[in-house]
């Protein structure tokens, strides 16, 4: 057996991140831990929705919440998971350049959203005075939000040391598996967005 | 690499042999020694508080360090010992038990023993300070007003740990999806190893619950704002369902395994199978499933009102049926049967009416107006220690006297086994049957003292000689253990004449476990080899070379990091130079991830030649 | 709690009294005895889950027991190999529909029984009581008396009291185990429930919370006495005037020192509603002193001068300056003067 798993376009499988043991773990593992994830998320979800009129006096969700801007960032994000699936095509037609441009892409949007993001959070605390302690309605926007920004930040600093990293050495049935599982973990970002939009916003917005 | 070289090398080769270890087997035992002292630790605890508790208004210990032993107990007991303990046999066990040679990522169950271990180190260095004192389940607003640092520890400490046993869920998850050996298909799983599978579905969707919950804890304390703060809207109820939607499943995160565990025993010591194996694998997954659907049932005084209350009752109610067909076919399997009794199987014959017992008042306890009398009473504290110590440490012992010559090679001592049995489980209905009774009786749990004129002073007394029984109990077991180290019987590959696939292998097993993958030809395939066949089983491949994952000092480092990280967390609120201690120890922590990442492991292989030289 | 469930009850309490000398626990604390409805239902509950399940336990030891003496391993057949059984569907039937019917038996009452305790449709006509928690002592406030007390609660037997309960600060919880369940005192949301003693007595209460280091000395009585007495009880109460001066010496210089020392800022006496100390207006006549000593004059003094030796973490430590003994006990003696009314826990009958 062979140390070097380096591809060519005759030993390439039909989906590299998916022809070794390691692969078949990684994605596996990657899908329960998202399991886990989605009741971490469930949590925090049912304790924002237990909280989010108790506003002690402070700026409610009508006060503070303006559409256009959380509208931009799910745009940004969708779009974003959107150019994590060409990437993840590339990589199963082994053009490696191609896969690492639009993950290139991918980055630069999930950055431009979580800057957005930090704007949102300035702007609220700034303009408001609405801070994490300012209610037990801000504890729980900021704990859910700030939550789901975390992953994003998390995710943009593991798909940047990916990219570096594998830069000069090509496409592997190595690091196939790792492209893969953070394309797994990107998407879950954005459905976990999705929820936030239409729990927090739209109906912070409506109510 | 066979153990006879092993046992050559000096104490420190050893040591650094298992501080970089990934192999299942090892880190198996690091759960155990790392359980069985949080086990010892947790125990002494529970000797305190009943030393306390030997007659009314006693004064041995204060008040306020009174709280922190009953809050240590629980924690202990729950996060430190059981939990690991059982991890240790299933990390040992599970993968011998499907024919696999590791499990799926040897690297992070490495990583989740060590932060399981630095999290119950970093919970207990609070004793030095100030242990928390709001009970196990922490609950707010008195935990918020916890003076000192203690709670900070629990949180902290329960976050690592945490952390840990969620890694290690995903890993056994991944590893009985795919690596089982060939022809072990789903319904040819032992049932430990279905046990494993389902507890494993449980951690992963309980233990986030437990990581919201403290997360939220941490920043009220710490940061000052108000989940749990009703001046500014908080709402500490809230704490409660998050703890108890983890808290019901971690019951059964614990009691499945045991049951696991029992339905091993039994049939190898019965000489007979399984009776309704399918109703079995169905009832696990029954009782993992309800298991969720019934947190309430912790909260029905709270005030949730009486339609919750109803369908939570009914609800809890409903686990006895599940609960029922597995006790019932325990028995059919011994019916028939040509019953061994030794140690082991003493432990699991006394767990069917102990547990039986505590299944019982479990479905009392969830008649919600019969709860409104039992709840946070002695009645209470005696149900879960009639399914806790009834059910699962009688099962991690059991698991200890059949899989130790597996473990170690050796079987430990009868006689001294069967002493540790009978005081520890006189000691036991001793301690707690009483209980029952002393709830009823108007004895709240939690007391620090009971008044005298009471009625409770017989009722207190004889449970604690129970305690000094169970302490007796727990001694000679360890005496056992040495004297075993010492003088013990040497184990053949099969001493009980068992039916599962790590019965097919040596004592201890080498540590790729398997030298050719073996064929499952059906449930309990040594036993239809040795009943059909000529006793072994068949390889499902020619003899070849083995991958083996690399050992790694990583986790260990990592998990260092983190400790340093959490302490210096804790401590940051008084002063800002401990914000050195985080951003060290994340440096460390994030370094070492960032080694693992940037630095490729492909492992490494056993040659053919060597696999050859080492004799069966 | 008559009829179907009183033979078997009686039963019941004959048994347990045979097992334990000691009986069923101290009367009027214990849960076994009840003297109130909430205490009936849960009892009636306790007792029919209770049976069921020991026949459910007597069935499983029953087949434990014989197949652990019938199928031991023999002598002289240590080679035999039992019948592999898979299983037998008609038997895994049986026992899974005999439990799911034994959970229904005992669901229909459960649900009937929780409805019922929570029922609190006769709330508007019936007396009810504020009662707020505090660490480590209970506030009770009489809904459009005037009437403020803390520690004893008096209740008329017969009739349902419904109290509405408030933390003032961590959660316990209300447990008069001989007369009603317990529930919870959270502060966040008001918690109702209602008590309805059968007869007079003095009943122990219990906090069944953990609320901090002297969680375990939290006891309150619950008073019942005739609806009589109770109305006399409660108009003796608001006559009460605070200004009032005792008659004789030692206790008006009491009186003063009680002023002096800043006792006053946290402790009422009268139907003021500050309630930072327990409301002191019928002290005289409590059953306990600081709901675990009993009432003499000396553990008075004790409990003033040194109030963190006999409830660990209570707030009353340090609120006030130190005093000597002679002024403890001056204090003292005023305070055991505050007799405002002849119906006292004597009146409850025991």
């Amino acid at each position: 057996m062979s140390q070097d798993h380096s591809l060519n376009p005759e030993t390439m499988p039909q989906d590299p991140s998916k022809a070794t043991m390691e692969g078949k773990h990684k994605h596996l593992g990657l899908w329960i831990f998202l399991g886990g994830e989605t009741v971490l998320f469930a949590c925090l979800f049912g304790t924002y929705l237990a909280l989010r009129n108790s506003t002690a006096g402070g700026p409610s969700s009508q006060d503070l919440f303006g559409l256009e801007l959380v509208f931009l960032m799910t745009i940004l994000l969708l779009t974003s998971s959107l150019t994590s699936v060409y990437a993840i095509y590339h990589m199963k037609n082994n053009d490696f350049k191609k896969m690492q441009l639009w993950f290139g892409i991918t980055a630069l949007l999930g950055i431009a959203f979580l800057a957005f993001e930090i704007y949102e959070f300035a702007h609220y605390i700034h303009d408001y005075g609405f801070t994490f302690r300012s209610s037990a309605f801000g504890s729980a926007f900021y704990a859910l939000v700030g939550f789901h920004g975390g992953h994003v930040a998390f995710g943009l600093g593991w798909l940047i040391t990916l990219m570096v990293r594998n830069a000069k050495r090509g496409l592997s049935l190595y690091n196939a598996p790792k492209y893969n599982t953070f394309g797994l973990y990107w998407h879950f970002i954005d459905v976990v967005w999705v929820f936030i939009f239409t729990v927090v916003y739209l109906m912070g917005m409506v109510s | 690499m066979s153990t006879a070289t092993t046992q050559k090398r000096g104490f420190g080769a050893v040591l650094w042999d298992y501080l970089t270890t990934v192999d299942h087997k090892k880190v198996g035992i690091l759960y155990l020694i790392g359980g069985g002292f949080f086990f010892l630790l947790g125990g002494l605890e529970a000797l305190i508080i009943r030393i306390q508790l030997i007659t009314p208004e006693n004064d041995f210990i204060s008040a306020g360090l009174y709280n922190e032993m009953i809050t240590m107990h629980g924690t202990t007991m729950i996060f430190l010992a059981a939990t690991p303990l059982l991890f240790g046999l299933m990390n040992y066990v599970m993968p011998l038990q499907i024919g696999a040679r590791d499990v799926a990522f040897p690297f992070l169950n490495s990583l989740g023993f060590w932060l399981f271990f630095s999290g119950g180190i970093l919970l207990n260095l609070s004793w030095f300070t100030g242990a928390p004192d709001a009970g196990w389940t922490n609950y707010a607003p008195l935990s918020l007003q916890s003076p000192g640092h203690g709670v900070d520890f629990y949180v902290m400490g329960l976050q690592l740990s945490g952390a840990g046993t969620l890694m290690s869920g995903i890993n056994f998850l991944v590893t009985i999806v795919t690596m089982r050996a060939p022809g072990m298909t789903y319904m040819r799983m032992p049932l430990f190893t279905w046990t494993t599978f389902v507890t494993s579905i449980l951690t992963l969707f309980a233990f986030p619950a437990l990581t919201v919950g403290l997360f939220l804890m941490m920043f009220d304390r710490m940061f000052g704002t108000a989940f749990f703060d009703v001046a500014l809207g908080g709402n500490s109820v809230i704490w409660q369902h998050l703890f108890w939607i983890f808290g019901h499943p971690e019951v059964y995160i614990l009691i499945l395994p045991a049951f696991g565990i029992f339905s091993e025993i039994i049939p190898t010591f019965a000489k007979k199978r399984l009776f309704g194996y399918t109703a079995m694998v169905f009832a696990t997954f029954m009782i993992a499933f309800l298991g969720f659907m019934v947190w309430a049932h912790h909260m029905f005084t709270v005030g949730l009102g009486p339609v919750a209350n109803s369908i939570f009752a009914i609800a809890t109610m409903a686990i006895a049926v599940p609960t029922g067909i597995k006790i019932f076919n325990w028995l059919l399997t011994l019916w028939g049967g040509s019953i061994t009794i030794n140690s082991a199987m003493l432990w699991t014959l006394a767990f069917i009416p102990s547990f039986t017992i505590g299944g019982m008042t479990g479905v009392m306890l969830g008649s919600a107006v019969a709860d409104y009398q039992y709840h946070d009473t002695y009645f209470v504290v005696a149900h879960f220690h009639y399914v806790i110590v009834g059910g699962v440490v009688f099962a991690i012992l059991a698991a200890m006297h059949y899989w130790w010559p597996k473990m170690f090679g050796r079987i430990l001592h009868e006689g001294l086994g069967k002493l540790a049995f009978w005081t520890f489980f006189i000691g036991f209905h001793l301690t707690f049957f009483i209980q029952h009774f002393l709830g009823l009786m108007g004895m709240p749990r939690r007391y620090w003292v009971f008044l005298e004129n009471q009625g409770l002073d017989t009722g207190n007394l004889i449970s604690t000689i129970g305690a000094f029984f169970m302490t007796f109990g727990i001694i000679v077991f360890l005496i056992n253990i040495v004297y075993t180290a010492m003088k013990g019987e040497k184990a053949p590959a099969d001493p009980w004449d068992a039916r599962t696939l790590e019965w097919s292998i040596a004592s201890p097993p080498a540590h790729y476990n398997f030298k050719q993958m073996p064929l499952v030809r059906g449930l309990d395939p040594l036993w239809i080899e040795k009943s059909e066949g000529n006793g072994k089983i068949t390889p499902a491949e020619p003899l070849d070379e083995i991958h083996m994952p690399n050992s790694s000092i990583l986790p260990l480092i990592m998990t260092i990091g983190f400790f340093i990280a959490s302490y210096g967390f804790i401590y940051q609120v008084d002063h800002k130079a401990w914000l050195i201690a985080v951003y060290g120890g994340m440096a460390i922590a994030i370094g070492s991830m960032l080694i693992r990442s940037l630095k490729d492991d492909h492992g490494h292989h056993i040659t053919k030649e060597e696999l050859e030289r080492e004799a069966d | 709690m008559k009829g179907w469930m009183g033979k078997s009850k009686a039963l019941f309490l004959f048994t347990m009294l045979a097992l334990f000398l000691a009986g069923c626990g101290k009367e009027n604390l214990t849960a076994l005895e009840p003297k109130g409805y909430g205490a009936d239902k849960s009892m009636e509950l306790i007792l029919l889950t209770t049976i069921i399940m020991v026949g459910v336990f007597l069935v499983v030891m029953l087949i434990y027991v014989i197949a652990l003496i019938r199928f031991r391993k023999k002598k002289g057949k240590e080679d035999f190999i039992p019948k592999q059984v898979e299983g037998n569907h008609k038997l895994e039937t049986i026992w899974t529909v005999i439990p799911i019917i034994l959970v229904l038996i005992i669901s229909v009452p459960t649900v009937i029984a929780t409805f019922d305790l929570a029922d609190d449709t006769q709330a508007s006509e019936s007396i009810s009581v504020e009662v707020t928690g505090n660490q480590y002592w209970w506030h009770f406030s009489y809904d459009g008396e005037e009437v403020v007390t803390s520690q004893d609660l008096y209740i008329p037997t017969g009739e349902r009291v419904y109290l509405n309960m408030l933390s003032s600060d961590v959660i316990h919880s209300f447990w008069v185990p001989s007369i009603s369940g317990k529930m919870d005192v959270n502060p966040e949301n008001v918690n109702t429930m209602y008590l309805e003693a059968h007869e007079e007595g003095v009943y122990w209460g219990k906090c069944a919370e953990l609320c901090g280091p002297s969680h375990s000395l939290m006891d309150f009585k619950v008073i019942a006495v005739s609806p009589e007495e109770y109305d006399q009880w409660v108009s003796d109460m608001q006559s009460v005037d605070p200004e009032a001066v005792p008659e004789d010496a030692v206790a008006q210089e009491g009186q003063e020192l009680f002023e002096a020392n800043s006792c006053v800022a946290c402790h009422a006496i009268g139907s003021s509603p500050a309630a930072t100390g327990p409301n002191l207006t019928n002290f005289g006549d409590r059953s306990t002193i600081a709901g675990i000593l009993e009432p003499t004059k000396e553990n008075l003094v004790d409990w003033i001068m040194d109030p963190e030796s006999i409830k660990p973490g209570n707030k009353m430590t340090g609120a006030y300056p130190s005093i000597s003994e002679e002024e403890a006990d001056r204090i003292a003696e005023y305070l055991m003067q505050l007799k405002p009314s002849e119906i006292t826990p004597e009146s409850a009958g025991n």
